[in-house]
């Protein structure tokens, strides 16, 4: 159970980015949090793993207040907290397995993971979520020969292999195409739901957001203006969060079988996509 | 504004005509300038001397021509150590330069008011004197010779290799680093998942261009005492043999389009 109680940022200029967030998301749930730039959307997850410092209130993940934690407390709080990014974050000249492997820093020594020696049993972890991901023929590539897509799955390995109890999400697909954004938010929600992680999850695309998110939570001006299920958000409560504009396509009924006709040659060569796809759908429902 | 409105049609000019004004103003003390100091330049200067130029190359040019190649056998040894103090004064200047752009590094010095500064001014210290001039010091010091050579090399090189690489770690991307922060990693850790991989392109290409660099200042610094080649370069000048001046600086030629040759084949390996 991950608790944000009273959280709340002011930048040096003077911004007030979150004013006073109240927010509890019990385990294994999925939120999207949306809401127009600027909303303070990156700045709530950042405050959670103290990425960004907040300035006042807490963040409880399991009895553990992490706002009040020394720096070593901190480092070990962050082995929990898996965190998946827009432009994927990848370290561009390491290989697809350091990446991974690298999710794991907080668990091995200095001089272990300098000579790149893990203990054998993260090893094992890592084929094994390259597997899942889809990548288990790509180890030795280097993360910037990826095309976008592989290289957000990367990054879901990356986060996974730390065995975090929440998720922090910034953006996933706002780099990716439509057909690999879904595969993406797929992936995202049945991990989660899988392995029973709270997690928030920034998202710009409504409709994508309604597909695969349990609920959502509206953020403006840092402050929380919705909190509800997807089927909430009506064109008044969109206003509400983005401002006026027409909002019945963006709402529309979207079906989750698309897929195929869409973007047959998508950032993913078309090769692979299928397999990808095929794979990810089997190793997720694998124990 | 350099747009003028004339009735309806807006004309739109890059400047406006007081400020082309002052451009042309500022063009005409310039030139002014220069012609002045061009005046004094040239009282003083012995034009008889500069007329007689072409004559007395063409004594000198006829005089070392040909090159007394059998000295040839007494260069390889100088021309060894030359390259040697170049090598070392390299790996030295690294050693000492890496942990010195660390600090200097406003995303990654531990203290910006107290440690930071001290790293600045030890680039700007150590770039600031020729190498040359590091050897007549060093030489004095710790006496004639290629050691002196090897650290008048090094020293003038810290502030090279610290001052590249400091500002590529400035300008490294900081969501890597955050990424590696957010798993949890030690502060060391972050620097060497999350920093290092992407300065080592920056920190491969100054390497060698300051090793292609130091080989061109090592072949002087025999000039002043300092070991290489510049010692026998000096010797043959003091005789006026000029035949054996020439082989030398064929010699320093050969070295020097080698190590760049060296240089560029590495550089565009490591990109």
């Amino acid at each position: 159970m991950l608790q944000l109680q009273n959280l709340g940022k002011s930048y040096k200029t003077g911004d007030d980015a979150l004013k006073g967030v109240n927010l509890e998301i019990p385990d294994g749930q999925i939120v999207g949090l949306i809401g127009p730039s600027g909303a303070g959307k990156s700045t709530l997850i950042r405050c959670v793993n103290r990425l960004v410092e907040p300035t006042t209130g807490k963040v409880i993940l399991n009895d553990v207040d992490v706002t009040t934690l020394s720096a070593g407390g901190l480092r070990k709080e962050r082995r929990k907290m898996g965190m998946i990014f827009q432009e994927y974050a990848l370290v561009d000249r390491l290989t697809i397995m350091e990446n991974v492997l690298s999710g794991r820093l907080g668990y091995v020594g200095f001089w272990k993971s300098f000579l790149r020696k893990y203990p054998q049993s993260d090893v094992d972890e890592a084929f094994r979520l390259l597997e899942r991901v889809g990548l288990d023929h790509m180890v030795d590539k280097r993360a910037d020969e990826l095309s976008g897509g592989q290289k957000q799955r990367v990054g879901i390995a990356r986060a996974l292999i730390q065995d975090p109890e929440v998720l922090l999400i910034d953006e996933p697909t706002a780099s990716l195409d439509p057909k690999t954004s879904r595969q993406i938010m797929r992936l995202i929600a049945e991990l989660c739901k899988e392995r029973n992680l709270s997690t928030i999850v920034n998202i710009h695309d409504v409709a994508l957001a309604q597909m695969y998110v349990e609920r959502i939570v509206g953020l403006q001006l840092g402050e929380i203006v919705f909190d509800g299920p997807p089927e909430g958000l009506t064109p008044d409560v969109l206003t509400q969060i983005y401002g006026e504009e027409d909002w019945e396509a963006t709402i529309d009924e979207v079906s989750d079988d698309i897929d195929d006709d869409i973007n047959e040659d998508g950032i993913d060569s078309a090769k692979n996509t299928d397999k990808v796809a095929k794979d990810i759908t089997e190793a997720v429902s694998a124990p | 504004m350099p747009v003028i409105s004339k009735g309806e049609l807006k004309v739109w000019q890059r400047r406006d005509r007081a400020k082309q004004l002052k451009i042309w103003a500022m063009w005409f003390v310039g030139v002014a300038i220069f012609m002045f100091c061009w005046k004094i330049i040239s009282d003083a200067t012995t034009w008889f001397f500069v007329f007689d130029a072409p004559r007395i190359a063409a004594d000198i040019g006829g005089r070392a021509w040909p090159p007394r190649w059998e000295y040839l056998s007494e260069l390889w040894k100088p021309m060894w150590d030359t390259i040697n103090i170049a090598t070392l004064g390299t790996l030295l200047a690294i050693i000492m330069g890496v942990p010195v752009a660390f600090l200097a590094a406003n995303n990654t010095t531990p203290s910006r008011k107290f440690l930071r500064p001290f790293a600045l001014l030890i680039i700007v210290s150590t770039r600031s004197i020729n190498s040359l001039v590091w050897a007549l010091l060093l030489v004095s010091i710790i006496g004639p010779g290629i050691f002196a050579g090897t650290l008048a090399i090094a020293i003038r090189s810290i502030g090279f290799v610290a001052k590249l690489l400091y500002e590529a770690i400035e300008e490294i991307d900081t969501t890597q680093v955050e990424a590696i922060q957010a798993t949890g990693a030690s502060k060391l850790q972050v620097i060497a998942y999350g920093i290092v991989p992407q300065i080592m392109p920056a920190f491969a290409g100054l390497s060698v261009f300051r090793w292609d660099i130091n080989i061109r200042e090592s072949t002087i610094l025999g000039l002043v005492g300092a070991g290489g080649i510049g010692l026998y370069l000096q010797s043959s000048l003091n005789i006026l043999a000029w035949p054996q001046v020439t082989v030398i600086l064929i010699m320093i030629l050969i070295a020097v389009l080698i190590s760049e040759w060296v240089s560029s084949k590495v550089r565009l390996a490591i990109i």
